[in-house]
Formats: structure tokens, C-alpha cells, sequence
């Protein structure tokens, strides 16, 4: 399988105060396909997607050495602006975040902050979000209600409608299931097999079944160091490395 | 290329920082400012003049602090004598026995306690606490006006139950369920709980909360002004008259553009008054910073 | 085993006690203030300014002194939330999370909250001499500022720490700048807290006397210009109480009437708008 890298991290280190958060990491994550960050709990598998938009640097002492690059520009440079390589990629949460405000606002926030501010443009934004995110049918009637009324499962998509809206290349997920109840899940899941012709995703999850369903390529990360990384039908198939053996086998977790 | 919203999150980045670091700022500026005007007073008279002698004769040029410092001690001792073991003892029920509707009942009342301004305690002190204080000197025999040592005592003692109630149930509360699980499931009472559980692990909370209280009571000016009596001289007991620091300065801003040394003599007052409270509020903070520390 | 169980009902007896001694206080103390401050409460208290001959029993109110009280409140809230929002998005918003720098700014904001008012009005005054300024409205709404910006400042930032981080990284996310999650995220988060945190400094502004004696002066008319004295409420308490006449004694316990009102109002509606700007929390 011959992949089109669309995030090259190389030589990658992340350091909280004394910590060693991520130890030298090299990968390529392919473009337009699902990429699951496998690996037991406190491997650090949060802080690498978090270093993939730089909001780990957000936090006093943190040290970040190396390079990630995103459609070639390595995003640690000096001269760039932040905010810019944030538009290009959308986040998931563990839980979902609605902000405070309507369901509307919701997924308009990220384009009237980036100038959209024609009433229609946004109206039709609006609508085409919601409805690739299934929402569409369910809060059409409310938009203007606060966002925090939805159910949790509700909420989840609603973040997935908002983060599309800003036209993102990339779409990060940080567990974005393991808050919701199984209905809503599968739901998310359906959404990002649906999505992954357009767009690269990243999804970090501690749930084995989940990376199976929906990874094309997999990183097994452990107490921040990368242990493999490949195809998802060769590390789940095949493991090269023993440690992956014994992770996939649910003798480590 | 410019981006006018990232301009305004620049700009936005260093005004912000600019005040933060002002806000730091703003104390030593006061500080400074006490000081300065302190100074003619303070090169006319040594600083052992001032503090350690008795004589208040502004119009004489006799600046001596001694009784108003005096009165201050002795008015705040009084009222902590009286506020710690009430609001220890009621932060300890509200903590541990009370259920939930009397705490729901007592969250407002404290808050209540806090809310009322000074001079609405002066009034009530005037209206309810001098009469008591002369009624209880009739018993002992003693002639006073009530207005003495031991009813700013009280009042300010009532003023300051919100802040060391709220503070020690707050740091009583901060203490994991577990310890005192494992104290009860050796045969303990609740009491013996309290006493030899949760009492020496809140410790230092209580000390940071008693010492908060303590420079509330001795900087609060308005309500101590109306019932302390405001004689010049160290109080021999506590149905005497005092004139606490506070009082002074706020009783004499009328005149004392008009007596040479009067100003600088009251702000000097001011900056000692100042010192002295940032040293317990200091105290306070640390030991309540090192406590949060710790727990996390 | 018998002794244990008496010392336990003498000291939950005596922690029975402290407590209800308190509530007592604080319903002698309303109950005081009422009754005494109704009987000489009339509607020319509330709708006029003073009269000749006030401060001797003669006619006239305290309007002066109400309408002064919540001009200087409110302009003292109002200045004091403008120098704290920044002070509190530079401290949750800019800063690194966990940076020295922000426990450093908090400290001496602990530490200044702590300050009595009479030191805030004695540098007002200070202030003063050095400008050759006389007691004002605007002064007085500076020094009470500054008396209540490290309370406020604090109260806000404690509301704005509580917000969970990912809030502000979903903002992030989107491209949205620093500026944009603080003033346009995180604020309305954080607006119910901002709302009681607001109210709680009016209160306390309108109730100090201490610093207000150096710098708002007092005057018998109602506040026209920022650079003229104003009257207070607590003053107009503190001076007629201080005049041998009985019936100038008793208009003092109305106006303390009135400001217990005012104050015990604003806390009421603090507590109510705490509940209602919850629609767009999650919790």
C-alpha cells in the first residue's frame, strides 16, 4: 500500500518539566485514510495528537522539540502563524465541548472568526454541516436553542458539524466515543467512515475493536515511546514486535 | 500578510500582560505613596518616639502612638477571644453533624453576616451592645458608658464569623472521607473523630483562617469608631474607653490639613496599620498556599 | 464508655449552641435595624434632598446621599470590572497553564483584598495632596475601585479557572485566536459567575465609609459633576448619628434601614441571576 504522507512528524520530542512525554517519534500519517493511536492508558498517545495542532504548548514547562509537518510546513517553525494550521484541522474531544451559545452559533463560530459574515453563507453552512454530521433532521427546528439542551450523543456530533464548518483538511479525535453510549458511537463511527474519503483522520482510542472497525493504518505507542506503526491489517494480523503481540492479545493494556 | 484579527490578539496579548503585571504593581505604589507622606514625621521623630511613647498633643507636636496601638491590640484580642471558639466550634457542626438543610440554611446567613456593611454594624452596636456592656458593668459594679474595649470586641468579633467560619468549614471539608472512615471504624466517636483526627490535620488551615480574621479585625475602622469610646489613652480594662489605629485616622481626616505634621502623622498610622496587616495576610496566604499544595 | 458519649454530647451540645448563637446574632441584628429604622422611615427620607436646618431635626431626606451611593458604586464596579477582565483573561487566556508569573499576580491580589479601606482612603488622600485635588466623585469612585478590584479580579478568575480546559482548546481547534476564545467563549461561560461576582462588589462598594470619608467628601445636594463631592449613604449614617438631636439619631437608623435594604437586595439578586444565566452551561 503505497500512502501519501499528510502529517510527517520526525525526531519528535515532548517533555513535561522532567517528564519524558514522548520519546523521539518518527511517523508519516497517510492522507485520506483513518489512522488509529493505539496503546495502554498514560502512553501518550493524547500529547502526539496534541502536538499535532500545538496545543500541548499551552501548558507551563512543556518542551517540544523536533518537527511536525503538516502539507510540508513544519508547524514548530518560527514564523507561523498558529491559528492558521489550526483551520486546517478539526478536534474531537473525550467528551463533547458544545460552547455556550445556540446550536447555530455553535457551528458558525468557526467561520464568522475566520470572516464569514453574509447571514446566507453562514445559514447554508449551517445546514450543510449539520446534515453530513446527521444532525440536521433533529435540531433543525431548535437552532436557536442552547447547544448544552442536546443529549450527550447529540453534543458529539454537533462538535464533528462545528469542526467541519471551518473546511478543515484533517480531523483529530481524542476518544471521541468513549463518553457516549453505544447507539452514538456507532453513529460517530458510521460518520468518520463516511468522511474519510475527504478528509485525514486521526483518532487516539484505547478501544481495540474500534481501532479494528475503523483504522487503515495503526501507531502502537508505550510510556511514549513508538513501538510499531504500519497498515492496520499487519499490525492486528502480523505484529513485528512482541510488545504489539502482547497489547493486541490483552496481556498488557 | 496582516491579519487585523491576530493584530488585535497581539495587542490584546501585551495590554493584558501590562495589567497583570500593574495589578502586582498597585500595592507597592500604595505603599510607596503611605510612606512618602510619612516621612516629615518621621525625620522630625525618631521611630521609637513614636511608637513607644503615650502623649497625643498634635497641637504641642507630641505624636505618640502608643494607646492607639495599644487600643488596637486590645480591642482585636477581645474580639478573637470571642470569635474563635464560636466559629471553630460552628464550622466543625456545619462541617460534620449538620445535614444538608441546616447547612443549606446556614450558607445564606453567613453570607448575610458578611454582606452588611460596617456602619450598619456601628449603628447595632450602638443600639444593642453599648447598653449591654453598661448593663453588664452595673453587675460588677463598674461606671461605664458602654461604649469600651468589650463592645467593639463583640461587634467585631460578629463581623468577622463569616470569614473564619467559611475558611476552616471549607478546610474541614477539603479533608478526605476515608480519614475519617478509618477513625470511625476503630470504635471511634464522632467526637474523638474531630479531636484527634480531623482537628491536627486541619491545623493549619484553622491557624490561616484565624489569622485572616485577625487582621480583618484589626483593620476594620468604621463600626470600632462608633463604639470604642475614642479616648486617647491605653484601656486598663475592658469596660474602658480605646481609640484603635483605625479610628484615629478616620477621625481626625477633617482636621488635619490644619495642624502641622497632623497629616503625615495619620498617613505614617496608615502605613503601619498597612504593614501590619499584609504581614498576617501574608502568614495566612502561605500557609494556605503550602495546604493546597500539599493535597494536590 | 459512658464518659465517651458525655463528652461527645457536650461539645456537639456546644457546637449547637455556637451555631445557633450566630444565627441569633444575625436576626438580632436585622430585627434591630428593622424596627428601629422603620419608625422614623417616611417618604420624604427617600424623595428629598436636605433641608436648612437638617442636622437640627428639621425637614428634608437623604436622597442626596442615596443617589450619591449608587452613582459611586456603580462607577467604582464599573472601573473595577474594566481593570479586572483583563487582569483575569491575561491570568486563564494568555499565560501558559501553571505559570509562576500568574501564582505571583494572584498572591499579591490575595494579599491586597485583605487590605483594610481606610488604607485604600488614606492613600486616596494621599493621592489628593499630591495633585492638590479636593474630594470628588470621581475620586472617590478610583479609591473604592481600587479597594474592590482585587476582590472582584479574583472572584472572576476563580470562576474563570473553573472552566475545563477543553473548552477553550475546542476554540483553539477552530483557528480561533486567544483574543476570540476569551471574549467570546469563555465569557459567556463564564457569565453567571461574572453577573454575582459584579453584583458582590456593588455591595461592597456601596457599604464602605472608610475610604469614601477622604476622597468622596459630602455635600447637602444631590451629585452633578464628577469633580464636585457627593454624599454616601454610610456617611449620612455615621454623621447624623453623630449629632446630639434625637430626631437626626433616628433618621440615621432609617438610612441605615435603607442601606441594609439595598444591600441585602443585591444579594438576593445575585443569587437568583446565578441560576438563571445557567441555560448554556454544560456541566
Amino acid at each position: 500500500m503505497d500512502l501519501k504522507s499528510h502529517i510527517s512528524v520526525k525526531n519528535l520530542n515532548v517533555y513535561y518539566g522532567a517528564e519524558h512525554a514522548l520519546k523521539n517519534i518518527n511517523i508519516d500519517i497517510p492522507d485520506r485514510r483513518i489512522t488509529a493511536i493505539i496503546g495502554p492508558s498514560g502512553c501518550g498517545k493524547s500529547t502526539l495528537l496534541k502536538s499535532f495542532n500545538r496545543l500541548v504548548d499551552s501548558i507551563e514547562g512543556v518542551k517540544v522539540t523536533g518537527e511536525v509537518s503538516v502539507d510540508g510546513e513544519n508547524i514548530y517553525g518560527p514564523d507561523v502563524e498558529i491559528t492558521h494550521i489550526r483551520k486546517k484541522m478539526g478536534l474531537l474531544s473525550q467528551r463533547p465541548f458544545p460552547l455556550p451559545m445556540s446550536i447555530y452559533d455553535n457551528v458558525a463560530y468557526g467561520p464568522r472568526i475566520h470572516g464569514t459574515k453574509n447571514r446566507k453563507v453562514l445559514d447554508e453552512t449551517v445546514e450543510k454541516y449539520l446534515k453530513i454530521a446527521h444532525l440536521w433532521d433533529e435540531v433543525k427546528n431548535r437552532l436557536n436553542k442552547p447547544a448544552s439542551k442536546l443529549s450527550i450523543g447529540q453534543q458529539q456530533r454537533l462538535c464533528l458539524a462545528r469542526g467541519l464548518a471551518v473546511e478543515p483538511e484533517i480531523i483529530l479525535g481524542d476518544e471521541p466515543t468513549s463518553a457516549l453510549d453505544p447507539k452514538s458511537s456507532r453513529a460517530i463511527e458510521e460518520r468518520f467512515m463516511e468522511l474519510k474519503n475527504d478528509y485525514t483522520i486521526v483518532i487516539v482510542t484505547h478501544i481495540l475493536r474500534q481501532a479494528k472497525r475503523l483504522a487503515d493504518y495503526v501507531v502502537f505507542l508505550y510510556l511514549g515511546e513508538l513501538i510499531e506503526h504500519g497498515p492496520a491489517r499487519e499490525i492486528f494480523e502480523n505484529p513485528k514486535e512482541e510488545m504489539t503481540k502482547e497489547y493486541i492479545k490483552g496481556i498488557i493494556s | 500578510m496582516f491579519e487585523k484579527r491576530i493584530f488585535i490578539d497581539r495587542t490584546a496579548e501585551k495590554l493584558t500582560f501590562l495589567m497583570a503585571s500593574l495589578s502586582c504593581i498597585l500595592l507597592v505604589i500604595i505603599a510607596w505613596g503611605l510612606l512618602k507622606r510619612s516621612f516629615p514625621i518621621m525625620e522630625e521623630k525618631s521611630l521609637a518616639d513614636l511608637l513607644l511613647t503615650s502623649s497625643w498633643k498634635p497641637l504641642k507636636g507630641n505624636f505618640g502612638f502608643l494607646p492607639f496601638i495599644m487600643g488596637s491590640l486590645y480591642v482585636t484580642a477581645v474580639a478573637m477571644m470571642i470569635a474563635v471558639p464560636f466559629s471553630i466550634l460552628t464550622s466543625i457542626y456545619l462541617s460534620e453533624y449538620a445535614g444538608r438543610r441546616i447547612k443549606n440554611a446556614a450558607e445564606p446567613v453567613i453570607d448575610l453576616l458578611a454582606g452588611i456593611p460596617s456602619v450598619v454594624y456601628g449603628v447595632w452596636g450602638i443600639l444593642t451592645v453599648v447598653p449591654f456592656v453598661k448593663y453588664l458593668a452595673g453587675l460588677f459594679g463598674v461606671f461605664t458608658t458602654g461604649y469600651s474595649v468589650l463592645s467593639a470586641g463583640i461587634v467585631l468579633a460578629i463581623m468577622i464569623f463569616p470569614i473564619i467560619i467559611n475558611l476552616s468549614t471549607e478546610i474541614f471539608q477539603s479533608i478526605p472521607l476515608e480519614l475519617r472512615n478509618a477513625s470511625l471504624s476503630l470504635g471511634a466517636t464522632k467526637w474523638q473523630t474531630v479531636k484527634f483526627v480531623l482537628i491536627p490535620k486541619a491545623m493549619p488551615g484553622i491557624i490561616a483562617a484565624i489569622v485572616l480574621g485577625l487582621s480583618r479585625a484589626f483593620g476594620e475602622t468604621m463600626a470600632v469608631l462608633m463604639v470604642a469610646g475614642n479616648v486617647a489613652q491605653t484601656p486598663g480594662s475592658l469596660f474602658d474607653p480605646a481609640y484603635p489605629l483605625p479610628a484615629l485616622i478616620a477621625n481626625n481626616y477633617g482636621e488635619m490639613l490644619s495642624i502641622p505634621l497632623y497629616d503625615s502623622a495619620l498617613l505614617f498610622a496608615a502605613f503601619i496599620l498597612l504593614g501590619i496587616v499584609l504581614v498576617f495576610n501574608i502568614i495566612s496566604k502561605i500557609i494556605l498556599l503550602r495546604i493546597t499544595r500539599n493535597t494536590q | 464508655m459512658d464518659l465517651r458519649k458525655t463528652e461527645e454530647n457536650i461539645f456537639k451540645g456546644l457546637m449547637i449552641a455556637s451555631t445557633l448563637a450566630i444565627a441569633l446574632c444575625t436576626g438580632l441584628i436585622l430585627v434591630t435595624i428593622f424596627v428601629k429604622g422603620f419608625s422614623a422611615l417616611s417618604i420624604d427620607m427617600i424623595t428629598q434632598t436636605p433641608k436648612g436646618g437638617f442636622y437640627l431635626g428639621k425637614e428634608g431626606g437623604i436622597l442626596n446621599a442615596i443617589a450619591g451611593s449608587l452613582y459611586l458604586a456603580s462607577g467604582a464596579t464599573f472601573l473595577s470590572f474594566c481593570m479586572s477582565m483583563p487582569v483575569v483573561v491575561y491570568m486563564n487566556v494568555y499565560a501558559k497553564r501553571n505559570s509562576g508569573f500568574v501564582s505571583l499576580v494572584r498572591f499579591f491580589l490575595d494579599i491586597m483584598s485583605g487590605i483594610p479601606s481606610i488604607v485604600y482612603g488614606a492613600f486616596g488622600f494621599s493621592i489628593m495632596l499630591l495633585l492638590g485635588l479636593r474630594a470628588s466623585l470621581l475620586l472617590g469612585i478610583i479609591s473604592v475601585a481600587i479597594l474592590i478590584f482585587p476582590l472582584m479580579c479574583r472572584a472572576i478568575d476563580e470562576i474563570f479557572k473553573m472552566i475545563p480546559d477543553e473548552l477553550g482548546d475546542v476554540s483553539y481547534s477552530l483557528g480561533a485566536t486567544k483574543f476570540e476564545t476569551g471574549f467570546k467563549v469563555l465569557v459567556r461561560q463564564a457569565m453567571p459567575g461574572i453577573s454575582t461576582a459584579i453584583l458582590l462588589s456593588f455591595g461592597r462598594a456601596i457599604g464602605d465609609a472608610a475610604t469614601v470619608l477622604f476622597t468622596a467628601g459630602f455635600t447637602d445636594s444631590l451629585p452633578g459633576s464628577l469633580l464636585r463631592p457627593i454624599a454616601t449613604l454610610p456617611l449620612a449614617v455615621f454623621f447624623q448619628l453623630g449629632t446630639p438631636v434625637a430626631e437626626v439619631k433616628e433618621r440615621a437608623y432609617a438610612s441605615a434601614l435603607i442601606l441594609t435594604i439595598i444591600v441585602l437586595a443585591i444579594s438576593i439578586i445575585a443569587r437568583f441571576l446565578c441560576r438563571k444565566f445557567t441555560v448554556h452551561i454544560i456541566k
